[in-house]
Formats: C-alpha cells, structure tokens, sequence
C-alpha cells in the first residue's frame, strides 16, 4: 500500500509524540518535522528517527513541499492562523491540533465523512475527542436533550495555553457536543487536579436522553468505546454505564465515567488528555489518506454553493 | 487602639449558602435576603449558584431558578451595598462574568485551586476592563504552603486582582496554618487579604479573628452560617465579635441578628450543623460543598458518607470534582458485596 506522506509542523511535546506514533501508522509516513529551535529535542529526535528536519518554521517546510502530502499542525492557534492560508495555497491537507479553527471540526468515528475535500480540519479538544464520539452514541439510539461533561487533566499536562485561555475549551467541548454529538444542549467543565503522582485524565459524560431502550443505549455505548480503543488503546469504560429515571420526567439520565491513559510514545502516560488529540490527529490523516490515494479528497461539486 | 481598624464583610448567604439548600433559592427569597442584608450594612452581597456562575449543572446540581433572574431580583433591592458573584474558571465563563456585569454586579470573586491560579488570568482582566472589584480566591488553602499561597496570590495580584483570600473549602485550617497562610500572603502582594472560612472543626469565628490579626481586612461570611460543609463563618456571630474586639464593620448588629433570625433561618431546609460528615471532611480536608452530594450518592448505593469522603481525601480531588462522588460510592458498594460473598467472612 502506498503510504502517504505526513509533516509534522510544531517540533514540542504534542509534534514529537505524534512522530512516534506515525511511525507505527500503516497508512502515513512520518517525512519531515519543522520546528523554530535549532537545539529542540524534537528535532533531534526526528533526525534520529531518519526524517528530514528544519528550524526554518514554514518557510523551511514549504521549501521541501516535494516531501509531503499533508501537514499535522502542532504550533499554536496564533501561528496556525498565518499558516493555514499558506498551507492550503501549496495544496497541503492540514490536520489542525491547536484551537484555531481555521477549518471545520472532526471527530473520528462521528463526522469526518461530512467534511470530505476541505483543505483544513480542527480537531476541536481533547475533551470533545474524549466525550463527543459517546454523546453521538446516545444519540443514535435516542434523542440527547443535553450533555454534560467533566473533564478532570492532572495540572501538569495543562500547558500555558490552556491555562491563559481555559474558555476556549468550555466553550469548544460545549458546541462540539451539540453540533457534532448531537445534544440539543451542551455544557462542559474541566477541573485541573495537581495530585501527585499525576492523575490519568478522566471524564464524566451525563446525558439526559428521551425515554429509551437502556440495553439498546448500553450496546451503541460499548460499541462505539471498542471503536475509540482501536486508535486509543487506552481509553476505557472506568463503570458499567449507569441509566436512571431522571425525576420528575419521561427521561433517562446516562452516566458514564471514562478514563484515558496514555501510549507514552514521547507524553506521559497520564496524559491521556494530550495522548487522545495525537491519536486522532493519526486517525483522521488516515482516513483523509485514503481519499487522498483514491482521489476523493474532493467537494462534490453538486453541492457547491453558487 | 487608636484608630478603628475597618473590615470588609462579604455575605454570602446567597450564594455559599445556595450549596446548603441544593441550589433552590428562588427569586423571591433572594430578594427579601438581599433586602435584609443590605440595610443592615453589608458592603458586598453575593449572589450565584454555589460554584458559581454556570454552575447549574447536572454535577453541582440544578438551580431553581436561573442565575439571571436571581442577579435581577438582588440588584433590584441592593441600595446601599455593592452586588458580587463568584465565577470558577472551567465552570463559568466570561460571557456569564459579562451577563452579570449588565445584571448590576460590581464586585467578581473568581476562585481557583490553590496550586492553579493562572487559570484565572483572563477573567480577572475581563473582570477589571469592565470596572469590577476582583477579589481572588485561592481554594483548598489547607493543600497549599505558604510559600505556594505567597507565589499564587501574586499571580493573581499581577492579572490585576485587587485583593487575594486564603480560602479555607474544607474548614481544615487552625489558627497557627491560618497564620502562616495569611502572613506570607500579606508579605507578598501590596493588594488587599482575606479570609474565607468554613466551620467543619469549629473554627471559622476564631481563624477568621487570627487572618485579621495578620494583616487581613476582607472577610466572607453567611448568615446563620448558611454554607457548604457545617456552614461558613456566621455573619451575625462574626460582627458582634468584631464589634467586641473593636474592629469596625458597618453593620448593625441587631439588624444583621434579624436577617439571620427572622429571613433566612425560615428559609432553611435543615440546621446548619458539624454532623459526623462535615466534620470529616474538616478533619480529612475534604472540599465542602461535597458534602450533600456525598450523602446522596452514600445513600443511593448503601454505603457510609464517612467512606466515601476518605476515599475523595485519598484521591487528592479538588474542587468542582463533585462528579466522582457516585462513582466512588458505586465502587465502595461493589467492594462491600464481594467481601460479603467472599468465603473467608462468611466462614468469620
């Protein structure tokens, strides 16, 4: 199978995790890394691992363009915004990890068909990665009035962007449970926990769904964890899903407790929160990979607006 | 003494308190409670869902009313004194800051975990560029030092925060770790300190006494100690004791003894009390407002409240991780029967 040719722009922590884990892809191959610190461990390490490197930022990158057929964005939403434009320009798939959302949001498993031939997708957060594919779950056994989620990060793996800029998450994870899985409501909290030794990234997902079959809910739920597990190997169920009456009305509460560990590739292991964006990122340049070699990463021109 | 040392009071029966009464204060009471408080002097009344603002949830529980049409009623009384609402960042977000700036709110506390206070760098600029007071608070003091209390609070003092509280979530502060707390506090920032108790050991009143001893001039209270927990420091205890040690507050004590008696202890649905939880979690350092909703989640799976919070202390949980009370029950349930079935006991 001819593999498709990745970049990883961003030589820090979240771009030489997803290196490794492209390493093991079947789909992609890892080509090239551009970072901005010459002495970046990042880099080095690519080096090491037999891609070609640059310190020149985009510039460097665009300069081997003959390299690469998609670029795996892991900047900052700020440099991503100068990026985009430029990436899409050299005609380069870019797969966007920082809150930018210069293109629609996917979530593998949920909507990445419906956004086939854009030039620039978002992968919203990582709680919305953690807890969106679930609520679409519910949703497809029975309407979700609302979704709630909490998402609960050990505080060393909240960078300082996060930090500075907590809203973008509360309210990203929040539209994407409505828009993508479907709630009529969403609502998300996220808690940073400094426990020492450092806690695994978990979530609690409560949906409040119209009156339904608890064993059909309880089988799309399982369903759809086995299929996260494929390209998160450690996601997990951390209880059997709880399904109440929710009082006072013809509805039904789900709770669900999720745990993410992760790979530890270049992360550490609880940071499941950061493993689970990394894994996507891999998941969705699969699949665009395999439009791309069949030659459907396209709009279809039908549906183009006048 | 020479000169009167002045103290800010800050009440916050309406909002500390709402955990008490699981967040189903109506308007209607919000109304005659802010009435009451604001003629007897109260400088800062505090209105919110008791996480905060956004904090009607299915995980801190849903308010009765929404947060807007209890900011309304209280700004539609509130004369003399100056409205405030608290805000969690990760729970609320700017926009409800902005909602409850149009609503009449003056004054924001925006509260992090103790070790995590840049969190709160953007809504303590957003805060202050819409001319709000901002009282930071620093959660679960009793888990930081006072070095760690020294280094937050002058993080929150360089966002532009105008005062910093040692707040003490799980009532597990006494008066020699209030002191230490309070003193590296006001050696390292030039802006206002506070006290924010509760009173789970017993010792709201006297800690709160101490931080004024160190240099502290802002304190929270509740009436009836209305509050997450056993409750907060009293606000009718705390003025006469003030007033006896000669501090002044600006509130009159017999009216403020008439709101507690005659508004608010009508309101609540069970007394105020250091119960056989409440006081664990003092002595275990357990975040208040965990209180009810361990009992619920105890209850519901057949297990003992006091099991539950003593596994919340061993998983170091912080505040706003009321969603793992159910799931640790469930488990302490699932252990108990697996020992009952084991063969060993039943042999025992």
């Amino acid at each position: 199978m001819e593999q498709i040719r990745a970049a990883i722009l961003g030589s820090g922590n979240i771009g030489t995790d997803l290196m490794y884990k492209l390493k093991r892809s079947r789909a992609l191959i890892p080509t090239i890394m551009a970072g901005i610190i010459p002495e970046s461990d990042g880099l080095a390490r690519a080096h090491a691992e037999g891609l070609t490197t640059t310190h020149g930022g985009i510039e460097g990158l665009l300069q081997r363009e003959d390299l690469f057929d998609i670029v795996f964005e892991a900047t900052t939403a700020r440099a991503h915004l100068e990026h985009a434009p430029l990436l899409e320009k050299a005609g380069k798939v870019a797969i966007d990890l920082t809150p930018a959302a210069v293109g629609p949001y996917v979530i593998p498993m949920v909507n990445l068909e419906e956004h086939v031939g854009e030039p620039n997708v978002n992968l919203v957060s990582c709680g919305g990665q953690a807890t969106v594919p679930l609520v679409s779950a519910m949703k497809s056994s029975s309407p979700v009035a609302y979704a709630e989620i909490v998402a609960t990060i050990a505080s060393k793996s909240a960078g300082p962007g996060t930090r500075q800029n907590i809203d973008e998450f509360t309210d990203t994870t929040a539209r994407g449970l409505e828009r993508i899985g479907g709630a009529s409501k969403g609502k998300a909290i996220i808690v940073l926990n400094p426990a020492e030794p450092p806690i695994l990234m978990r979530n609690t997902i409560y949906g409040i769904v119209e009156e339904s079959d608890p064993e059909e809910l309880r089988k799309s739920i399982e369903e759809m964890v086995a299929r996260i597990q494929e390209y998160v190997p450690g996601y997990r169920l951390r209880a059997k899903p709880l399904i109440e009456d929710f009082p006072g009305r013809q509805q039904k509460k789900v709770t669900l407790y999720v745990e993410v560990e992760g790979a530890g590739d270049y992360l550490p292991q609880y940071a499941g929160n950061l493993d689970i964006m990394t894994s996507a990122a891999v998941k969705v340049g699969e699949e665009i990979g395999k439009h791309l070699r069949a030659g459907t990463w396209k709009k279809d021109r039908s549906e183009a607006r006048l | 003494m020479s000169e009167q040392i002045s103290v800010h009071i800050l009440d916050s029966t309406l909002r500390d308190g709402s955990h008490a009464l699981s967040h189903q204060f109506t308007a209607e009471q919000v109304a005659r409670v802010a009435r009451g408080l604001d003629q007897a002097g109260i400088e800062m009344i505090e209105v919110s869902h008791g996480d905060g603002l956004g904090g009607s949830t299915v995980t801190y529980g849903f308010s009765k009313q929404s947060e807007l049409e209890l900011l309304e009623a209280a700004s539609s009384v509130i004369e003399r004194g100056k409205l405030a609402v608290l805000l969690l960042p990760g729970i609320g977000t700017k926009d409800d800051l902005k909602m409850a700036r149009d609503l009449g709110a003056k004054v924001a506390q925006i509260a992090t975990h103790v070790t995590e206070a840049d969190v709160a760098q953007q809504h303590i600029e957003l805060a202050k560029s819409m001319g709000m007071e901002v009282i930071g608070m620093l959660m679960l003091s009793h888990m930081g030092s006072p070095e760690k209390i020294a280094e937050q609070g002058k993080l929150m003092e360089s966002y532009g925060a105008d005062v910093v509280l040692v707040t003490d979530s799980a009532g597990a502060l006494l008066p020699p770790t209030v002191r230490e707390r309070v003193r590296a506090l006001r050696d390292a920032i030039q802006i206002g300190v506070g006290f924010h108790g509760h009173n789970n050991l017993s010792m709201a009143v006297a800690n709160s006494i101490i931080a004024i001893e160190e240099g502290a001039r802002w304190l929270d209270a509740c009436t009836c100690g209305l509050g997450a927990g056993s409750g907060n420091t009293p606000t009718e205890v705390l003025v006469a004791v003030l007033d006896k040690l000669g501090y002044r507050s600006g509130i009159d004590l017999w009216k403020i003894m008439d709101v507690a008696e005659d508004i608010v202890r009508p309101i609540m649905q069970k007394p105020v009390r250091i119960g056989k939880a409440s006081l664990t979690m003092g002595y275990a350092g357990v975040y208040s407002s965990f209180l009810l909703h361990a009992d619920k989640a105890a209850q519901q799976f057949g297990v003992d409240p006091r099991d539950v919070l003593v596994e919340v202390g061993k998983r170091r949980a912080v505040g706003g991780q009321e969603d793992i009370l159910v799931e640790i029950a469930m488990s302490l349930a699932q252990k108990n029967a697996e020992v009952e079935a084991s063969p060993s006991r039943r042999l025992a």
